[in-house]
């Protein structure tokens, strides 16, 4: 069999990512210039200063991706380009350099959905995962429970109907004082405090036994701080930013051990930025130990946002015959198995 | 020598190609479809129609703001890609120098302005020896009423020829001219009065020969304005 390479472009959100890889599994390069420092001010993603931003070091994480890999151009068999879902002018920057290189460079063009990415992201170092699987895809933006039915093909089973988990850390962690990014500052703290200490609601979705919800729980972590200030009640947030932990990773687990047992999975695969919080990851790893289930968890490195899980997701679409048009365009809330 | 032009700043889209003193094809559409989907396929068409051989372009130039923040972007985005794949330098033509240049051999002072919306708008003022071009103001956002109390203070050598408005930010500014604009002032005909990527290459010839082109990886968009996010923060630690 013929190499595949292909170059990958991401920029759906904060990170100006791009990566070399062959045949969907081996990653030759993977640049990030993350924009984390530029956002921290303003305790979040300012989209128009990521879009600017994009713009100003597309070329150079290109560039480098290329280098790293020693690779030019010439020796790519497509162009693939995150073009969903995501912040509109920030996912915009890379489809029109993605379309721009591929029609410059006489190579196909591939548009591929940034969850497909998350997912894939698994192929890298797990070389015998392959569908079907149950795929648990967590981060700042997204929370979805999904069935990978086959390569380049998904079944949703559920999503949050409010609030992404990681939009829940973040939100809970500039409440009590933590900063931005929120995630992995809960993670750190929470190693210090009692998960047990305070009770928080678990939110259930009516209708739908597979969908998420956690603005309820992040306004019931907000509702005992204003309570706590009022009666002059000391707070440790290392308890509460546990408890609160604590109750996000049981949902995430309840759900995908229960949708595990209704559609008979034997493999569970989790991705996302929210998936390297090590609660998350532990309690996952210890359920579905217990059911005798196989998990596979990327590296932290893959969790978050990269270019390499969409050069990944863009091989499997590359050999189900996929190409977009020069029409492509960016799609900020691009469902999952649409084109 | 070659290039490729570019001109996706405000609701037009355009592309042209052109060599030398030739102009070998123009694609512009003023329609509501988002840039991202029109401004490579049109591209792409010129391209086929000319049987571009894309190895031979020489430099890419393109409308590089002020703008709609996106649109630039789109275009930059798309030049830079450009640039990257084919090795080539990207020519960085100012949105209001490229739409004065639609204006060769007008007499009197070219004035392009585009909506900047809250009643603003970007603008700079050109004149012209012939086809000739040279910058009287260079580009700024100023407020409509603003840029008619400039006008009118203007020495009148200078203004005594009169002042021609083109860009889609005509409308912004004529309800003010017609109130207290003392020159003589028009607007410029439908063919001239928007961005047009022909314009933006002309220049560009130009500029090239002067060497002014910058590598496609340096290559950022001019907005003129801070972000809303930066702009507030300023006001709150002042």
């Amino acid at each position: 069999m013929n190499n595949v390479d292909i170059l990958a472009i991401e920029t759906s959100c904060d990170e100006t990512a791009a990566a070399v890889v062959r045949n969907g599994r081996e990653v030759l390069s993977n640049v990030i210039y993350t924009q984390i420092d530029m956002h921290t001010i303003y305790g979040g993603v300012v989209p128009e200063l990521a879009s600017r931003a994009h713009v100003e070091k597309i070329n150079f994480v290109i560039r480098k991706a290329l280098d790293d890999a020693g690779k030019t151009l010439d020796d790519m068999d497509a162009v693939a380009v995150t073009y969903g879902p995501g912040l509109v002018g920030a996912l915009l920057v890379g489809v029109a350099e993605a379309k721009a290189i591929a029609w410059a460079a006489g190579k196909p063009l591939i548009g591929v959905h940034h969850i497909e990415g998350h997912i894939c992201a698994n192929y890298i170092e797990h070389p015998d995962l392959k569908p079907p699987y149950l795929g648990l895809v967590v981060s700042g933006g997204h929370t979805h429970l999904i069935i990978v039915e086959d390569w380049a093909k998904f079944r949703i089973l559920g999503r949050t109907v409010d609030d992404a988990a990681g939009e829940a850390f973040d939100k809970v962690a500039r409440a009590i004082g933590l900063g931005y990014p929120g995630g992995p500052k809960i993670d750190k703290v929470s190693k210090e405090g009692n998960s047990e200490a305070i009770v928080f609601p678990k939110a259930k979705v009516n209708g739908s036994e597979y969908d998420f919800s956690f603005s309820g729980l992040k306004s019931a972590v907000l509702n005992y701080l204003n309570h706590a200030q009022m009666t002059g009640e000391e707070v440790r947030k290392a308890d509460l930013a546990a408890s609160f932990q604590k109750a996000v990773v049981d949902v995430l687990c309840e759900h995908t051990m229960r949708a595990a047992k209704d559609f008979g999975m034997r493999e569970v695969a989790l991705a996302g930025g929210v998936a390297s919080n090590s609660a998350l990851r532990a309690a996952l790893a210890r359920e579905c130990e217990r059911r005798g289930l196989h998990l596979s968890v990327p590296s932290p490195g893959y969790c978050t946002d990269n270019a390499a899980m969409i050069g990944v997701a863009a091989f499997h679409e590359y050999q189900a015959g996929a190409r977009s048009g020069w029409d492509l365009n960016a799609v900020p809330n691009l469902r999952l198995g649409e084109r | 020598m070659k290039i490729i032009a570019l001109d996706s700043s405000g609701l037009v889209a355009s592309v042209a190609i052109l060599e030398d003193d030739v102009l070998l094809a123009e694609y512009s559409v003023n329609y509501k479809k988002t840039h991202s989907q029109t401004l490579l396929p049109m591209l792409d068409e010129i391209a086929n129609m000319i049987g571009l051989d894309k190895e031979s372009v020489d430099a890419i130039a393109v409308a590089a703001g002020p703008g709609s923040f996106t649109g630039l972007r789109i275009g930059s985005a798309t030049a830079k890609g450009l640039g990257l794949a084919l090795g080539k330098p990207i020519i960085e033509v100012p949105t209001l120098a490229g739409m004065a240049y639609n204006l060769p051999y007008a007499r009197g002072l070219v004035c392009p302005v585009m909506d900047a919306r809250r009643q603003q708008v970007y603008n700079g003022i050109y004149r012209f020896e012939g086809k000739c071009m040279t910058t009287i103001i260079d580009q700024r956002a100023i407020a409509a009423a603003d840029l008619i109390a400039e006008l009118n203070d203007m020495d009148s050598a200078e203004t005594n020829e009169g002042v021609i408005f083109l860009g889609d930010g005509s409308y912004v500014v004529e309800p003010y001219a017609a109130e207290s604009l003392t020159i003589p002032y028009s607007f410029a005909p439908p063919h001239l009065a928007r961005q047009s990527a022909a314009s933006v290459g002309a220049l560009a010839m130009e500029m090239y020969r002067k060497g002014e082109f910058v590598p496609a990886d340096a290559h950022a968009p001019i907005y003129l304005r801070k972000s809303q996010a930066e702009q507030e923060r300023e006001r709150r630690n002042m």
